[in-house]
C-alpha cells in the first residue's frame, strides 16, 4: 500500500506537468499575441484595411521587397474588426504592428492621443515623394491640432452627384453644371417615373455614421446647418438642421429609392446600374463601378459637384491613410512602406500590372495629368479630382466649427452620436415617425457631448 | 467513477492508510479530463472574468488616460438608458416570437416528413438547407432577393399580378427580421421533432388505432406527451441562440427602425462607442438575465408539461 501511495503522486505529478506542458504554448501564444514583440530583422508589421487597393498592395508587396530588401508582413482584416485591433494596439502603444491603415477620422484623434509618428520630419527628407503633389485638403485631413502631418493618403474619395444624361435628355431637362439642392429636388421631380419603375433620386437612408449620416451632414452644412457650434452648443434643433433634414428625408420620401430606410453605398450602387433612379449623390468612387467594363449604366451618367445652397461646395473627404505607430521600433522602415505605397511609381505599378482603373486615385495632383490614368477615367476624373480640391475640412459650412471634418464631427464620440441620429432619422424616412421629433431626440443625445466638451 | 466502485473495499484497518491513495486514484482518473478543463476555463471563464473587471471601469479606448474605477456606475447607465431597455424588450420579442413559430412550422412539416412518400429524402435535404445557410448569407438573402423592393423577389410577384408594392422593411421592420428567422431555423425544430417522432412506439399507437382512437387523439393523447422533451429541447436551444442573434438584424436593418436587440445594443457600445466598461457592464447583464431566463422557463415549462401529461 506505501510503496503504491508513493508511487502515485509522480504519476499525478506527471500528468498534472503533461497539462503544463500542453498548455505552455497556448499561453504564451496569447502572451505573445497581446505583448507584441514586434517585428525583428529586417521586416515590418502592416495591419490592413480588406478593401480591393489593399488586396492588390498585399500582391505586389514583393516588389517593395525586392528594392528595398524590406520585408512586409500584413494582417489584413474587415473594417470593424481592423478598427478594433488597430484601436488595441494603438491605444497600448504595444508596438506590434508598424503601419496601419487610418481613416482621416481617426488620424487627428490618435495624433491627439499621441498614438502616432509625425511625417513631417520624414517628407521633409524624402523629395523623391514629392508631398506637394498630394492634393491640400488630403494633407490637411491628415494634419493634427499641432499642425504636424500624422498620416499619408493611400487613396481618397469625395461626394458628387451622378445623373442619367439620356433620361434628362429625352424630359428635354439639363443639369447645371453647379447644381443647387433646389434644382435637384426640381429635376428629381420631373423624372421620377421617366421609365417604368424608376425613381428620381437615390440617397442613403441605411443607419450609420458612415452611412446615411455622411451625405446628410454634407446637406446639413450647405444649408448653413452644423452640429456643434465653435463653443460646443448642440445644434441639431436649429432651425438650419431642421430645414436640411426635412428637405433630405421629403426629398427621399417623395422622389427617392423604395426601401430607402435599408439603402445604404451597395443598394444605391445597384439601383442606379439597374435604372431604378435617374440620380444619385454619392462618394466619387462609385463612378469606377458605374463606367467599369459590363455597366449596363456606362457612358450613360453625367457627374456634377455636390448639389450647394449656401455654401460654394459641399462635397466630402474620405481617405484610407497609412499611419506609423508612435511606438514603432521600425519607424524608418515604415516610411520606406508607406512613401512606397503612397508613391507615383506605385501607381503606374498598379496601372501597368492590373489596369489603370484600378490605380489607387483620389490623393495626387498628377495622377490626373497621367494620360494614360486620363483615358480610362476620362468620364468623371476631371470631376473627381475638382470634388476632392473643393473639399474644405476645416471650413465646410458657413460658421466656425469646434472640431475639423466634412461628413463628420472629429471627435471620438461622433461614431456613436452619429449612427444613434441616423436611427432616429432613417426611422423618420421609413415614415415611423416626423422629422421633428427624430432632431428633438437627437438633439438631447448630442448636449450630453456637449457638457462634456463646454469649458474645456 | 471508480473510485466510488473501490469504496466497499476500504472498510477493512488499513482505511486510514488507504484514503489518499483513494483520492489519488480518483485524480488520476480525473486527470485527462483536466486539459480539456483547464482549456474551457482558459477560453470561456478567464475572459468573463476580466469582463466581469472592465465593466467596473469607465474606459473609452480612445481615452485611454482616462480610464478609471466607477464601481456600478456602468450599470446604472446601462438599466437607466432607454435605448437598452428597448432592446431588451425587443430581444424577448423576437425570441418569443421566433422560437414559437418555427417550433409549430416545424412540428408541422415533422408530422408530414414522418410519412412515407415517395422522394422523401429528397425533400427533407430541401428543407434542411434554409439551416445550413451561413447566417449572414441568409440575412443578405431575405434583405435583397426576397424584401428588396426594387428588385425583391416578393414584389416582383405582386407587380407580375398587379398587386401593391409594399415596402416590407420599413412597415413591418420586426416582422421582417422575425420571419428570416423562423425561415432559418423552423428546419432544425423540424430535426429535432423528426426525431422524436421516429422514436415513438409503433405498437402503442396501433393499440391505440385498435382502441378505436381518432387520428386527433393519437396525436393529442400520445405523439404530443412523447413529443414533450423534444418540444423542450428545441425551444431552450432555439431560444438560446436567438437570443444572440446578431447577424440578421445587423445585416437587415443595421439596428435602425427599432430593431435593435441587446447583442446589436452591446456590439453598438464597443464598436461604435468605444466604451469597453459600458459594452462589458451590458454583456454581463445580458449573461446574468439569459441564465435567470433560461432556468425559469426550462422550470415553468417542464412542470406545466408534466401536469398535462399526467393529467392525460
Amino acid at each position: 500500500m506505501r510503496t503504491q501511495s508513493r508511487r502515485r503522486p509522480p504519476r499525478a505529478t506527471l500528468a498534472l506537468a503533461a497539462v503544463g506542458t500542453l498548455l505552455a504554448p497556448l499561453l504564451s501564444g496569447c502572451w505573445v499575441g497581446a505583448g507584441g514583440a514586434g517585428s525583428g530583422g529586417n521586416s515590418i508589421n502592416v495591419l490592413m484595411v480588406n478593401n480591393p487597393q489593399m488586396v492588390e498592395l498585399q500582391k505586389l508587396a514583393p516588389h517593395f521587397t525586392k528594392e528595398t530588401g524590406i520585408k512586409v508582413n500584413f494582417t489584413v482584416l474587415p473594417e470593424n474588426d481592423v478598427r478594433d485591433k488597430i484601436s488595441q494596439d494603438f491605444a497600448n502603444q504595444a508596438g506590434q504592428y508598424d503601419v496601419a491603415t487610418l481613416s482621416n477620422y481617426e488620424i487627428p484623434i490618435y495624433a491627439r492621443n499621441g498614438w502616432l509618428h509625425e511625417m513631417d520630419s520624414y517628407v521633409a527628407k524624402d523629395p523623391a515623394y514629392d508631398e506637394q503633389d498630394i492634393l491640400k485638403p488630403m494633407r490637411e485631413s491628415l494634419t493634427a491640432d499641432d499642425g504636424k502631418l500624422y498620416g499619408q493618403p493611400f487613396y481618397g474619395e469625395s461626394s458628387f452627384l451622378m445623373y442619367r444624361k439620356d433620361v434628362l435628355a429625352a424630359k428635354g431637362l439639363t443639369m447645371p453644371a453647379h447644381p443647387t439642392w433646389t434644382q435637384v429636388a426640381d429635376i428629381a421631380a420631373k423624372v421620377d417615373g421617366a421609365q417604368s419603375g424608376m425613381k428620381g433620386i437615390c440617397l442613403r437612408g441605411l443607419p450609420g455614421w458612415g452611412e446615411l449620416m455622411a451625405p446628410l451632414t454634407t446637406v446639413v452644412n450647405t444649408f448653413g446647418g452644423t452640429w456643434f457650434t465653435k463653443d460646443w452648443k448642440a445644434q441639431l434643433d436649429s432651425p438650419a438642421f431642421e430645414q436640411a433634414t426635412k428637405f433630405y428625408v421629403d426629398l427621399v420620401r417623395k422622389h427617392g429609392e423604395s426601401g430607402a430606410a435599408q439603402s445604404g453605398f451597395a443598394e444605391c450602387l445597384n439601383n442606379i446600374t439597374q435604372s431604378k433612379v435617374a440620380m444619385w449623390y454619392d462618394a466619387t468612387s462609385a463612378a469606377g463601378s458605374l463606367e467599369a467594363k459590363g455597366s449596363p449604366v456606362k457612358g450613360k451618367i453625367g457627374y456634377v459637384p455636390a448639389p450647394v445652397e449656401k455654401t460654394d461646395s459641399s462635397g466630402w473627404l474620405y481617405t484610407w491613410a497609412w499611419g506609423i505607430q508612435k511606438a514603432s521600433h521600425n519607424s524608418d522602415k515604415a516610411w520606406k512602406f508607406v512613401s512606397w505605397a503612397s508613391s507615383k511609381e506605385y501607381e503606374q505599378l498598379v496601372g501597368e500590372t492590373d489596369g489603370w482603373a484600378n490605380v489607387p486615385a483620389g490623393k495626387r495632383a498628377s495622377t490626373y495629368t497621367n494620360p494614360e490614368y486620363v483615358k480610362e477615367a476620362a468620364a468623371f476624373q476631371e470631376q473627381t479630382k475638382e470634388a476632392i480640391e473643393g473639399a474644405k475640412p476645416n471650413d465646410p459650412g458657413v460658421q466656425p466649427r469646434p472640431a475639423p471634418g466634412i461628413q463628420f464631427v472629429d471627435i471620438p464620440e461622433f461614431t456613436d452620436l452619429g449612427t444613434k441620429v441616423s436611427q432616429e432619422i432613417s426611422s423618420a424616412i421609413a415614415g415611423r415617425q416626423s422629422v421633428d421629433s427624430a432632431l428633438k431626440k437627437s438633439q438631447k443625445l448630442a448636449e450630453k457631448i456637449s457638457k462634456e466638451y463646454e469649458g474645456r | 467513477m471508480t473510485a466510488t466502485t473501490t469504496a466497499p473495499l476500504a472498510t477493512s484497518p488499513t482505511r486510514t492508510a488507504r484514503q489518499p491513495s483513494d483520492k489519488l486514484r480518483a485524480w488520476a482518473t480525473r486527470a485527462p479530463l483536466l486539459p480539456a478543463l483547464v482549456f474551457m476555463i482558459v477560453v470561456t471563464q478567464l475572459p468573463f472574468v476580466a469582463t466581469l473587471v472592465i465593466s467596473f471601469f469607465d474606459w473609452n479606448a480612445l481615452y485611454p488616460k482616462a480610464r478609471h474605477f466607477t464601481g456600478f456606475d456602468n450599470y446604472q447607465q446601462v438599466l437607466s438608458d432607454a435605448d437598452l431597455r428597448h432592446s431588451v424588450w425587443t430581444t424577448v420579442l423576437l425570441t418569443v416570437a421566433v422560437v414559437l413559430a418555427s417550433l409549430v412550422l416545424g412540428m408541422l412539416l415533422a408530422l408530414l416528413l414522418d410519412r412515407k412518400f415517395r422522394g422523401r429524402g429528397f425533400v427533407r435535404t430541401l428543407l434542411i438547407a434554409p439551416f445550413l445557410v451561413v447566417p449572414v448569407a441568409a440575412a443578405l438573402l431575405w434583405k435583397h432577393v426576397l424584401y428588396n423592393p426594387e428588385y425583391g423577389l416578393l414584389n416582383g410577384l405582386l407587380h407580375y399580378v398587379g398587386g401593391p408594392q409594399p415596402d416590407w422593411i420599413s412597415n413591418t421592420p420586426l416582422l421582417a427580421v422575425e420571419a428570416s428567422l423562423v425561415w432559418q431555423w423552423t428546419p432544425f425544430m423540424m430535426l429535432i421533432l423528426l426525431a422524436g417522432l421516429q422514436s415513438r412506439d409503433h405498437q402503442q399507437i396501433e393499440a391505440a388505432k385498435v382502441d378505436g382512437a381518432s387520428d386527433w387523439q393519437v396525436f393529442r393523447y400520445l405523439t404530443l406527451p412523447h413529443l414533450r422533451r423534444y418540444l423542450e429541447l428545441g425551444a431552450l436551444l432555439g431560444s438560446i441562440y436567438i437570443v444572440q442573434n446578431f447577424d440578421a438584424v445587423f445585416t437587415i436593418t443595421s439596428g435602425g427602425l427599432g430593431t435593435a436587440n441587446l447583442p446589436y445594443t452591446v456590439y453598438q457600445s464597443f464598436y461604435q462607442a468605444h466604451e469597453n466598461g459600458l459594452a462589458s457592464a451590458a454583456g454581463v447583464l445580458v449573461v446574468i438575465g439569459s441564465i435567470i431566463i433560461a432556468t425559469f422557463a426550462l422550470r415553468v415549462v417542464s412542470s406545466l408539461f408534466r401536469e398535462e401529461a399526467s393529467r392525460a
